[in-house]
């Protein structure tokens, strides 16, 4: 079954190889190696002094109860912004799945909000949900809600996991309406045949089916979670009220940024790319093994 | 071949024989973060100088918000390609002051460049925050601007208070706050940026210390204090009337000024550089008033002290940069530019001189309220509580301090644990600080 491509010699394939090996290297291998360097370090602002400290940034992150919680913000972060994201784009498959017209409409409109950047969904849910200025902030507590994330802290971890999860439903409902209409019809009429019912054809033979598909969007949704809802968290609580919506990712860049500690802003890093790498090889292990490749 | 098209380049730009002889004007960068029409002051600055004369040429450039230009000057400063003047806001100072290396002082570069400087000359409660404890002035106080009270005149008129007697005092300020609220104003009144002005502002004002070491200008040894019994009895007295609504916190920066300018609070403490905010948006008379005091707190009220950003001037520049820049800091400093920056803009004038032509102009009796600022600044001389804040990570101690107000606000912690536990983690960082430069 293998197949191969044959190049008489190794100059041709290295060259055809170098644009992207040069990416990678300038913009994912240099700076990783440069945060691994600098996690190990304690330097000054401008760094006009540097010191090595060993483990000591590690030992800082670990003894510190900000980043502690802060593992825990974004562990019910990633899995709820997952979850939410998932099913309602699976629902939403199914029933694009059906649609005979007019399908191509609904299903562009679907996916829209994946091409808008993180920093402007969170514009446009701040616009929506600030107790001050948002329409629908402002119409809640006219109602009688004591809406005020800017204090309550279920509150703000709730409106960033429905706009990091509203944001990635456009992606998931695309995988899974490629998933659901790569399952042949025939299996399906076959158990329409025997008496199945609607819902029991779902959850015996697509579910199954569409497993792979879910798992792998399980991780790439956990990553997305991770590691790209930043703009999200950045423009609607700034990681508060408290450090209640204080995700990984935004302590790393507050650390670094604003905070100006470049050695534990960089071994805060290199525990994400630890992360990183870890879901990553997860994911081959247990999707890619089954992909077919030919 | 060369020669020719010298010449020939010289005749088409229009320049005369000695224009063509003489050397371009030596550039000075300028980087800096004014948004709008604080933006088009600095190009208009810029404009002005290169206009002025020949020799230089100052570049403004934009760079984001304060702590975005601070981020590209010390990236810049890294790569060996940092700006000749960096705007820094007046939490950064600290951590500029601590980089000796990569800064020019201002005396120094004053002195050096033969330029006149007299820093008497300057208001003392303005370059006080960026001179160092003997009095050297190492950054030029650029926007500076300080806490104010400002208040909704019709939402007085609508609670049946009189609208032109604010608040005087702390527990004034509650009770006309509970006023309001009964009246139906959805909320009393609100603070902006409110670790600088429920605790820094407020520590100043009553002349406590916010941190040992004369609130650090004494050494980076200092360490926080403000969970002192005064602080934490305001705090606590904020938290009751955030229940209900009498006081209402809006956000840790500029946010709580929306709620102002609504109409959905009828007083707001916040920088007075908000003023221009509100004329502009607010359909409703207000007025600017004085910060509110405990009267059984000795010495209460002392002054206020500043906020916003003075110009930093980076090392490693050539002399006759440096010289250029000393003649900009000159021309910046002239009565006349300085009158017409604080009448536009909102912020301090910076010298004395310029105080006293603003006020003999007339400007204060037809602006009534545009004093108070200074006034409230210049009320006493400053005593070591009230000079000004030399605290290293002071950008993560105030969002330390806004996440614990957070918690005390919610009803989640007490003042005393909030303040505490703020103290402890702010100290934490302020040890990381003086590690970090020593």
């Amino acid at each position: 079954m293998e197949r191969r491509v044959i190049f008489s010699g190794r100059l041709f394939p290295i060259l055809l190889l170098t644009p992207q090996l040069i990416v990678t290297i300038v913009f994912f291998f240099w700076p990783a190696a440069q945060a691994l360097r600098q996690s190990v370090e304690r330097q000054d602002a401008f760094g006009l002094s540097t010191e090595f400290v060993g483990a000591a940034n590690f030992a800082g992150i670990f003894a510190d109860p900000a980043y502690l919680a802060s593992v825990e913000v974004s562990f019910v972060f990633s899995v709820a912004v997952a979850v939410l994201a998932l099913m309602p784009s699976l629902l939403l498959a199914v029933m694009a799945d059906r649609v005979v017209r007019g399908a191509n409409l609904y299903k562009t409109l679907l996916v829209l909000p994946y091409a808008i950047a993180p920093a402007i969904a969170g514009v446009l849910w701040l616009f929506l949900f600030n107790p001050s200025f948002g329409i629908v902030g402002s119409l809640l507590r006219r109602v009688g809600i004591d809406w005020n994330y800017l204090l309550d802290a279920r509150q703000a971890l709730l409106l960033v996991i429905l706009a990091a999860a509203w944001k990635q439903i456009g992606y998931n409902f695309l995988f899974f309406l490629a998933g659901l209409q790569a399952i042949p019809k025939s299996l399906i009429e076959a158990a329409a045949l025997d008496g199945a019912s609607a819902s029991r054809r779902f959850w015996r033979i697509v579910f199954p089916l569409l497993a792979p598909t879910s798992f792998f969007l399980l991780v790439v949704n956990i990553v997305y979670a991770f590691f790209d809802t930043f703009g999200v968290i950045q423009n609607v609580t700034q990681g508060g009220p408290g450090q209640a919506t204080q995700i990984l990712v935004y302590k790393v860049w507050y650390d670094g940024v604003a905070g100006l500690d470049l050695g534990g802003s960089a071994a805060q890093s290199v525990i994400l790319m630890a992360i990183v790498i870890a879901l990553t090889a997860i994911q081959f292990r247990f999707v890619e093994r089954r992909v077919h490749y030919g | 071949m060369k020669p020719v098209i010298l010449a020939a380049t010289a005749a088409a730009v229009g320049f005369s024989a000695i224009g063509a002889a003489s050397a371009e004007p030596t550039a000075v960068q300028w980087w800096h973060a004014m948004t709008a029409a604080n933006a088009a002051v600095v190009n208009q600055i810029a404009d002005d100088f290169n206009a002025a004369q020949s020799e230089y040429k100052i570049v403004p450039v934009f760079k984001g918000t304060y702590a975005e230009t601070m981020n590209a000057g010390i990236a810049a400063y890294r790569a060996g390609k940092g700006p000749d003047i960096l705007q820094i806001f007046e939490v950064g100072t600290a951590t500029m002051m601590a980089a000796r290396g990569a800064v020019m002082p201002v005396y120094r570069l004053m002195k050096e460049a033969g330029e006149a400087f007299d820093r008497n000359a300057y208001l003392p409660a303005v370059t006080g925050y960026y001179s160092t404890a003997d009095g050297k002035m190492l950054s030029l106080p650029f926007n500076s601007s300080t806490a104010i009270v400002y208040w909704n005149k019709d939402l007085f008129k609508k609670a049946g208070l009189d609208p032109d007697r604010p608040p005087k005092t702390w527990p004034e300020t509650f009770a006309i706050a509970a006023k309001l609220r009964t009246a139906g104003v959805p909320c009393g009144f609100t603070a902006a940026w409110i670790s600088w002005t429920q605790l820094e502002q407020f520590s100043a004002w009553h002349n406590l210390p916010f941190a040992s070491k004369a609130d650090g200008f004494d050494g980076p040894d200092a360490r926080l204090e403000f969970n002192n019994p005064t602080v934490v009895r305001h705090i606590a007295k904020l938290a009751a009337a955030e229940k209900d609504r009498s006081f209402d916190y809006g956000g840790r920066t500029s946010e709580p000024e929306g709620k102002f300018v609504s109409g959905e609070c009828g007083m707001i403490q916040t920088s007075s550089a908000a003023y221009g905010i509100f004329k502009n948006g607010a359909k409703f008379e207000f007025g600017t008033t004085e910060l509110p005091y405990y009267p059984d707190v000795p010495g209460a009220p002392q002054n206020s002290i500043i906020g916003g950003a003075s110009l930093w001037v980076m090392a490693g520049k050539t002399p006759l940069e440096y010289k250029g820049v000393a003649k900009f800091f000159t021309f910046l400093s002239q009565t006349a530019l300085q009158q017409k920056l604080h009448e536009v803009t909102g912020y301090l004038p910076i010298t004395k001189a310029a105080y006293d032509a603003t006020k003999e102009s007339g400007f204060y009796a037809k602006h009534p309220g545009r004093e108070i600022p200074i006034l409230q600044m210049t009320a006493k001389p400053p005593t070591e509580n009230s000079r000004g804040l030399r605290l290293g990570n002071l950008v993560q101690i105030r969002d330390i301090i806004a996440q614990d107000l957070e918690a005390v606000f919610a009803g989640k912690e007490d003042a005393q644990a909030g303040l505490d536990d703020a103290v402890k983690r702010g100290n934490a960082l302020l040890a990381q600080f003086q590690a970090k430069i020593q």
